[in-house]
Parts: C-alpha cells; structure tokens; sequence
C-alpha cells in the first residue's frame, strides 16, 4: 500500500437475521482484512441488517466480462426445458 | 415511534437508523418509582454524571463528521457518538424524573450552565489529531465500561437496565479505540510519535476519573475500584502498541474542585455555546 493508492478495496456481503445466504451489500476501503470486518459492522449493519458479515479484496474476485455476454448466457435463454415446469404438482403438496 | 426505548431496542425487523432515535421519551412506561433504600437526590445527581459524560463525549465525536482521516472511520466515530448520545438520552431522562424535578432530557442538555455540568474534564477538551481522538477513546470506553459492567447491579432497576445496553456498545468502543491505538503506535516512525504525544496528553485526565465524588461512594461505583481493571487493559494494549506507559502528572483541580463538582476547562464554554447555541435560540421548536 502507498500513500498514493490509499487503502484496498474490499467487497462486503452480510447475512440478514432471516436470510440464508450473504448477499453482496457494497464495499468499501480498509488496511487490512481485520479492520475491513470492523469497517463492514460500522458501515452496513447500522440498521440491525446483519449477523453475519464477509469481506473479499475485491481484486480477489475473478469476473466474467461484459464481452462474454452473448456466449455465456445466451445459449440458456431458450432452454425451456430446463426450468421444471412440466410436472402436474397434486393439489395436496403443500409449499410448491 | 416506539412508546419508549427499552421496546425500539427489542424491536424485529424494525427500520430505526440508530439508536437514540424513534422514541420521544425515553423512559415513557418505565416505572420510574425510586426504590426503597435508594436515595432519590444521590440518584439523580449520579445519573447526572453519567449522561454528562457521554453527552460531551458523544459531542466531541460528532465534531469529527467531514473531518475524520478516512470515510469509513468517519462513520465509526459518529456511530459511537450516536450510541453515546442515546445512553445520555437515557440517563438525564432519568436524573430528571428521579430529582422529582420533572426536567426532561433537552431541558438538563440544554439550558444547565458550564457549572451544573458534571463530566469529568476529560470528556470536554478540545479535539485535537485522530490519535489524541483514539487515546481519549481508548481511556473513557475502558473506564466506563468497568463501571457499567459494576452498575449492571445497581440497586435502581432503571439505571441496571440502562447499565446493560451500555456494556455491550463499550466493547465494541474500546476495542474500536484500542485496534487504533496499535495500529498507529507499532505503525511508523511518524505514528508512533503521534501516537505517544497523543497519550500523553489525554494521559493528564486520568487521574480525575478514579477520585471519588461523595455521591459516587454512596449510590454508584466507587471509581478506585476500577483502577486495577483500567490498567491491566491499558498495559496490555500500550505493550501491543509498543508504548510505554505516560508519566504525566494529572491535572490539578481548583481548591480540590474538579469535573465532578462542576469545575470544567476553558474548552466546555465554548463546547456548550455550540451544543446549546440552536436549542436556546428557538426554545419552542421540535425536532
């Protein structure tokens, strides 16, 4: 780190009282991992959203590009099939 | 709106941005009846000390809104003025019920004079670098928290109550403050140096806060009893900090008068005009 760059860039993810999975909430600067947990409690659990939180540096994170678009997520826009939509679900299954 | 804070704190799901908000009387719907054996005036003037300390406290952090080092601290300091703020909330409402006085919390923040405040002095000096800002912290979370952790059994259910909400956001303060204090102390040539002119010069307030006031031997904590604790936690952070501890004479007080009898420094006018200032100027509006 140098004076210049400032601080690395961490993405946060929290896990809400009634949520199942972290879900991404922002980022935000920090020196280190341990103060980026810290940072992540002060600047996105201030509403009792969370009780769990996870920081990643963000250039720990491998994207797909914009360019792959087309390949990547094309191909499934017309696999109907796909979806499990062709069951007769009886009437007495409750929670479908 | 919640009908009192002791509901908002138990809320699920509730949508309130920070506690010290969402309720217009803190302790509506408590019973606020002083206790047998518990001397109402002690009390109140107890409840005093303690709101006052966190109200000026609190005041101090939220000077550092838009002048923080880094935005993410900025908001860690003002969330931990907001938490301060609320426990002043809580305690002054409740200093004003039981001197049977009927002063709600704005009228006791507001419109008392330097004199009728009864923080200790380390609360009301003037801010000075971040490292003076975490020393202070580091100090008064330490300190307070000993003591809240004692005043948890307090004979008055109000003020245990008040007392456990407390506990837990001093955790999150001294540690907060003492991560800081590391950090820049075992940091560079440059922090260090900081660091330690920083120390030193909260380290002149110390003394203060272990010199029992009559009310606090009668109805409270007895500040000398918190001693032990304060340096064990304060010998061992300034040891991860590579810092040794300050050998700075305490601040003397006027004819043996301090922060506690309601002798303060030059800076607490000037704090008090700013803090008062829009209250005094309007004294019918709302907010």
């Amino acid at each position: 780190m140098t004076q210049k760059d400032g601080w690395p860039l961490y993405e946060v993810f929290v896990r809400g009282k009634r949520g199942l999975n972290h879900v991404h909430v922002g980022s935000l600067h920090a020196a280190d991992d341990d103060m980026a947990v810290r940072h992540a409690r002060d600047l996105y659990t201030r509403r009792n959203e969370g009780v769990s939180i996870w920081v990643v540096r963000s250039a720990h994170i491998t994207a797909s590009s914009p360019d792959e678009k087309d390949p990547f997520f094309a191909p499934s826009g017309d696999k109907v099939y796909r979806h499990p939509t062709f069951y007769d679900i009886p009437d007495d299954v409750p929670h479908m | 709106m919640f009908d009192n804070a002791y509901e908002a704190l138990n809320a699920e799901g509730d949508t309130r941005w920070a506690f010290g908000t969402g309720f217009a009387d803190p302790l509506s719907g408590m019973d606020t009846a002083v206790p047998a054996g518990v001397d109402a005036a002690d009390l109140a003037a107890y409840c005093l000390m303690l709101g006052d300390d966190a109200l000026i406290m609190s005041h101090r952090l939220q000077q550092w809104c838009t002048c923080a080092p880094e935005l993410e601290d900025e908001v860690a300091l003002a969330n931990i003025g907001l938490d301060l703020l609320g426990q002043a909330r809580l305690l002054l409402a409740r200093a004003g019920k039981a001197d049977g006085s009927g002063r709600g919390e704005d009228e006791l923040a507001f419109f008392r004079s330097d004199r009728e405040f009864r923080n200790v002095r380390l609360a009301e000096v003037t801010n000075g670098d971040f490292a003076f800002c975490v020393a202070r912290l580091l100090v008064f979370a330490t300190w307070r928290l000993a003591l809240m952790q004692r005043l948890v059994d307090s004979d008055d259910p109000v003020l245990a109550a008040i007392a456990a909400k407390a506990v837990k956001e001093l955790a999150y303060h001294r540690d907060y403050a003492a991560r800081w204090v590391v950090r820049l102390g075992d940091g560079t040539e440059l922090s260090h140096a900081r660091m330690r002119n920083g120390l030193d010069a909260v380290w002149s307030y110390v003394e203060e806060l272990f010199a029992a006031h009559p009310v606090e031997r009668r109805v409270g904590v007895d500040p000398s009893t918190v001693r032990a604790e304060f340096d064990g936690v304060l010998t061992e952070v300034l040891a991860a900090a590579t810092l040794s501890r300050p050998e700075v004479d305490g601040l003397a007080g006027v004819s043996g008068h301090s922060g506690r009898d309601g002798v303060h420094t030059e800076a607490m006018g000037y704090l008090l005009a700013e803090l008062q200032s829009v209250a005094r100027a309007h004294q019918d509006a709302t907010w």
